[in-house]
């Protein structure tokens, strides 16, 4: 079985981004990029998947201008097999990102597509849903365990208030949540080995997509500053403030 | 304009998050229908249709609803979503499930977690982790929108008396099924739902110690969470986290304790009315944002804090 893993290149985690000063969207001059973290989670699960002799390929594909090769770079020196990158505009739309990697799945052909739940730039949490649905697929959103038997994944599922178990045909798509693994760290040597992995450039002409946006960002703003607040010295000042200052206790 | 919510339930009960998605669509103005699918679920229906401003009930009740598998409910909202301008539901872990595949399907955009409504075509969501609030406009025919519940004051649960419909057709694609699920069960109130938060971070060292957090919670009537690092330490279970991939909260009291505040767990939480941090590291960003900051070690704090409420 081939696993193919859709990644995005963010602003790092650790990095505090800023709207621009003319309120046209975030700063993105001269901050640190990095592969998204629940990505890296993905491309993780599916490296298991290959050591556990479950998936024979794992293949990266991310959707974005050039430099996202750097990440696919990453992703091969963390161990996946070979890269691909749909070179287009950044700031896609997720309907647009799944339309096209509906276009590699159909390529591709792989037994299951594992990818984040959510970019942390965006915050929007809908490729991978909207990829199932194009491609028809069965959906395991925000996986934290996931086993492969024959053909059929069993995912258990972060929900509000605890777990599912759900049971999905093969192929299927999975989206990654925080607890399904810890990602390993790219090795010097890998790292080396990374730079003769194959990777392949393909444009929206060749996959026979096209890719356009009906939402228009307006403007983003800094969110409302809240006020520095007072140090108390000591927990009946607090219980005290708390009671009869903020009035939010009784 | 015609809005379409869909409902978040358990079979049994209506979610309180259904309310905010209501004033949400009340703001966008309109008539407004919820749909109810499930299984054995008719009592959500008759709880919809008490619901302050709701036009029409459509019930949807048949075993291929009755877990919310995505494929199924997608499929369903697709048939139902005819003849609507906007298709609503929450931005909870049930809603970001089968919304996308819905907007996919019609090949319109989804508007995700949406904060505030402007006008019918325009809203603002948070990006980056809240560090921005984009005011988006949408050019669909259709707008399809989740809603961040902590944005909309909810509108009243009773009051309406809307008709109650029953849909027949079942939407049974066959390619996921239903395993099992455990459900924590808690006395104590929903986090997205409490007036009072009271939560744990890395500084709690353990999940046995969170113990001490429970007691203050009882006292206080409060909801339980927890920083992603505290989650990530396996302290807790992930249900508990909140932040920008976990849950986002905005009670009247917010309690942080031994949480440092990376901007990621700020953005689930700083929208609290009043916010306590109780952290031993006078530099943590947490007192930055904090209303009342104690610098102390939270061993010391809290059983002394249990006995004074």
């Amino acid at each position: 079985m081939k696993v193919l893993v859709p990644i995005k290149r963010v602003a790092d985690a650790n990095v505090k981004v800023r709207v621009k000063s003319d309120n046209t969207g975030m700063d993105l001059n001269n901050v640190k990029m990095a592969v998204n973290p629940f990505c890296e989670i993905a491309i993780e699960e599916a490296l298991r998947l290959r050591e556990a002799g479950k998936a024979e390929e794992v293949v990266a594909v991310s959707v974005g201008p050039e430099v996202c090769k750097e990440q696919l770079r990453t992703c091969l020196a963390l161990g996946a097999d070979r890269a691909i990158l749909v070179e287009c505009d950044s700031d896609l739309p997720p309907l647009a990102i799944a339309k096209i990697l509906k276009a590699v799945y159909d390529k591709e052909q792989p037994g299951l597509v594992l990818l984040g739940k959510q970019s942390i730039d965006g915050d929007n949490g809908q490729t991978g849903q909207m990829l199932a649905a194009l491609a028809n697929l069965p959906q395991g959103t925000f996986a934290s365990e996931l086993s492969v038997e024959g053909d059929k994944v069993t995912v258990v599922r972060e929900i509000d208030g605890g777990l599912q178990t759900l049971s999905l045909t093969v192929p299927a798509v999975i989206t990654t949540d925080l607890r399904l693994n810890e990602p390993r760290y790219a090795s010097l040597p890998n790292i080396m080995k990374a730079k003769k992995k194959p990777m392949d450039t393909l444009t929206l002409e060749e996959l026979g997509v096209s890719a356009g946006s009906s939402v228009e960002t307006l403007s983003v703003e800094p969110p409302a500053e809240r006020k520095a607040g007072i140090i108390v010295e000591n927990v009946e000042e607090l219980v005290d403030k708390l009671r009869n200052e903020a009035k939010v206790i009784s | 304009m015609s809005i379409l919510v869909v409902a978040e339930h358990d079979n049994s009960e209506l979610k309180p998050v259904t309310l905010n998605v209501m004033a949400a669509a009340t703001a966008i103005g309109g008539d407004i229908d919820i749909l109810v699918a499930g299984g054995n679920c008719s009592q959500v229906a008759d709880q919809a249709a008490q619901v302050a401003g709701v036009t029409r009930v459509i019930l949807a009740d048949n075993s291929a609803y009755e877990h919310q598998l995505a494929e199924n409910i997608a499929a369903l909202v697709l048939e139902v979503s005819s003849g609507y301008s906007h298709i609503l539901t929450g931005h909870t872990t049930a809603g970001k499930n089968f919304l996308p595949r819905v907007a996919a399907l019609m090949d319109v955009s989804q508007i995700s977690d949406i904060v505030a409504v402007e006008s019918v075509d325009t809203f603002k969501r948070p990006i980056y982790a809240g560090n921005g609030i984009a005011t988006v406009k949408s050019g669909d025919s259709v707008k399809v929108l989740s809603v961040r519940g902590t944005g909309f004051d909810p509108v009243a649960a009773t009051g309406g008396s809307a008709s109650v419909e029953t849909l027949a057709s079942v939407h049974e694609l066959g390619i996921s099924s239903f395993v099992g699920e455990e459900i924590a069960k808690s006395e104590r109130p929903e986090l997205t739902a409490a007036s009072i938060v009271i939560s744990g971070g890395r500084g709690m060292q353990n999940g046995e110690n969170f113990a001490l957090l429970e007691a203050i919670a009882d006292k206080l009537g409060a909801g339980i969470g927890a920083s992603r690092a505290a989650v990530d330490a396996g302290f807790v279970p992930n249900d508990m986290q909140v932040g920008q991939t976990g849950k986002i909260v905005a009670p009247d009291l917010y309690i942080a304790v031994g949480i440092s505040g990376a901007i990621q767990h700020l953005a689930g939480m700083k929208d609290s009315k009043v916010i306590v941090a109780i952290n031993k590291d006078e530099d943590a960003p947490i007192f930055q944002i904090a209303d009342y900051g104690l610098v102390a070690d939270l061993f010391n704090v809290l059983p002394e804090l249990e006995q004074l409420l």
